[in-house]
């Protein structure tokens, strides 16, 4: 009787189920293929390979320590002088993971955005400009023009555009983040990776960060870690869960949350991990 | 009725816990006093007799500052002693600004290297490195400056050796090691997450180096360049080794001249308490103890604007 019950539980569940996305309106721009991370001899990832559909919104979500956000550092090379990774990256059919490939001009093509809300000691206009300025823009007029459309697209620009000038450092939570966001999309990236962008945000401005992501899809491949479960299911197109370094299910977002495969994922969409 | 007077005996008692709260504020708050007490008595004590020599021997105090003449046993035609103390201020504002105009670049490079671009040889070397050439004792630099440092001198620009050129070159590697960790705490004390934004948005590591940290870290560079400064201008036995100590205008670089401390270090053993020549030593010495505390002064004030920005 006790065994019989054991095996019924267990036996419908499985241990791991990735499917990756297929939508042939949204072809996949980035994947990675046999993707391992080390940090010193200790294995970080271990299973993790996914790929990701442009303009999509994909969430990494699982536990602390699940390396979701090892797994997104890996992806633009931020990792790159902490830890070790091999594998393949493949961005539009190259292997960024190359070592002569040029990090800085990649990760003008692959921004991020940081958990918690980084903008420099300088003016809001200037931190727009900064990387416009490293790659040697000094027209004053298209500095302006992407100044401005940067800060529309991250839904800023109505309460600052009389502030340009005044420090970042003033700036709220929600609107410092919101100001990363036009930080990193100054550039014109193909993708943005978000690390847990609203875990330091307030519900209002989590809300408002939301609707922003929702209006960039349209033109960015969007990944995002999250804490939050409700955040993944209101905004994303697919969900990876991670746990302990591997990723053990990936599927579409309304698949992991209404009928997960993986028994793990099961219990910690419901809430009832650990 | 009985158990509340009970308990407020209870709780009005005093506890050994109670005793021992009060001891204890006492016990630091008598060595705070004691610290102000010394720092009071010791600004005090030089400033009485640094005062005396413009109150009881009559100098005028523009004349101290401004005159070149420094000859405290001799009085001029006028009947004047000549105690003109300006040879003395430009000799230590002279190598203190050249030594510090030396040493920034190399300790801001280095502290660069420790913090940025290795920091695990940094840690590994460079720190020791560091905090042994902080505990050489001042002699032995001024001793490898008389034997090595002034000969060179004098081997390349003729003269005597002895003078602000070779001061300039000792002072430089003393304060080399205080500006450089000071530098490398300041630098480390810019958040990693600036570092992380910028090399998200596709700066190179010296785009970050140059445009970010430094940015971020400048107030506390510059109090390391102020901290620096101020161990210059307050050495007394390595400059005196090296610098020449005449009291004379110095006239280029290779010219032996004086320092506010070499000055009071060679005079001070050769006067009698109370005449004039003591009392000029005590008011050289309350010139520097006032410069020490505009450079503190300067210090706080760029603490305090770094902590607005």
């Amino acid at each position: 009787m006790f065994v019989s019950n054991d095996v019924s539980t267990t036996g419908t569940m499985q241990e791991r189920h990735i499917v990756q996305p297929r939508d042939a309106q949204h072809p996949i721009v980035l994947s990675t293929e046999e993707l391992h991370v080390f940090y010193g001899k200790k294995e970080a990832i271990y299973e993790g390979d996914l790929q990701f559909a442009r303009n999509q919104i994909t969430a990494l979500i699982g536990p602390s320590g699940s390396g979701k956000s090892t797994y997104l550092r890996s992806l633009n090379r931020m990792n790159d002088r902490i830890a070790t990774v091999t594998g393949r990256i493949m961005y539009r059919g190259v292997d960024i993971n190359q070592p002569d490939i040029d990090v800085y001009e990649m990760r003008r093509r692959v921004g991020m955005v940081f958990q918690r809300p980084n903008p420099f000691a300088k003016s809001i206009y200037d931190n727009i400009a900064f990387a416009l300025r490293l790659r040697g823009t000094t027209d004053k007029h298209e500095l302006d023009e992407i100044v401005e459309t940067s800060l529309k697209q991250a839904a800023l620009w109505n309460q600052v555009k009389d502030d340009l000038n005044k420090s970042a450092l003033a700036l709220s939570g929600g609107q410092a983040q919101r100001l990363c966001i036009a930080r990193a999309i100054a550039v014109k990236p193909d993708i943005l990776l978000l690390d847990e962008p609203a875990s330091a945000l307030d519900p209002v401005s989590t809300s408002q960060l939301e609707d922003t992501l929702l209006e960039l899809k349209k033109q960015y491949t969007i990944i995002i870690v999250t804490h939050n479960m409700q955040q993944a299911g209101r905004i994303s197109e697919y969900t990876a869960f991670f746990n302990q370094g591997r990723v053990l299910e990936y599927d579409t977002t309304s698949h992991i949350f209404t009928n997960p495969q993986v028994q793990i994922t099961s219990d910690y969409v419901s809430g009832n991990f650990g | 009725m009985k158990t509340t007077q009970q308990l407020e005996k209870q709780l009005k008692r005093h506890s050994k816990a109670a005793k021992l709260e009060i001891w204890g504020k006492v016990v630091s708050f008598s060595a705070l006093l004691l610290i102000v007490a010394v720092v009071v008595g010791i600004i005090g004590f030089v400033a009485s007799k640094g005062i005396a020599t413009f109150t009881s021997n009559h100098v005028n105090l523009w004349d101290f500052l401004t005159e070149k003449k420094w000859n405290p046993g001799i009085t001029d035609a006028n009947g004047k002693p000549e105690v003109g103390a300006l040879p003395m201020i430009v000799g230590s504002f002279l190598i203190t600004i050249l030594s510090a105009i030396v040493a920034t670049p190399f300790a801001i490079g280095t502290a660069v290297f420790m913090n940025e671009i290795s920091p695990n040889k940094g840690a590994k070397i460079l720190q020791p490195v560091t905090e042994l050439l902080v505990g050489i004792p001042s002699v032995v630099y001024g001793f490898i400056g008389l034997s090595v440092v002034v000969p060179a001198t004098r081997a390349i620009f003729g003269g005597s050796g002895f003078g602000v050129l070779s001061g300039t070159c000792v002072l430089f590697v003393m304060i080399l090691p205080t500006v450089t960790s000071m530098s490398v705490d300041a630098l480390r004390s810019v958040p990693r997450y600036y570092r992380e934004a910028s090399l998200a948005l596709g700066a190179t590591q010296w785009q970050t180096i140059y445009k970010v940290v430094l940015r971020a870290a400048t107030p506390g560079l510059m109090t390391a360049v102020v901290f620096g400064m101020a161990r210059a201008f307050g050495e007394a036995l390595a400059v005196q080794m090296v610098i020449g100590n005449a009291a004379l205008m110095p006239g280029s670089l290779v010219d032996p001249a004086a320092t506010l401390t070499s000055v009071l270090t060679t005079g001070i053993g050769n006067t009698v308490m109370g005449s004039l020549q003591n009392n000029a030593l005590w008011s050289l010495a309350l010139v520097l103890l006032l410069m020490s505390l505009v450079f503190n002064l300067i210090i706080r004030l760029i603490g305090r604007k770094g902590r607005l920005q």
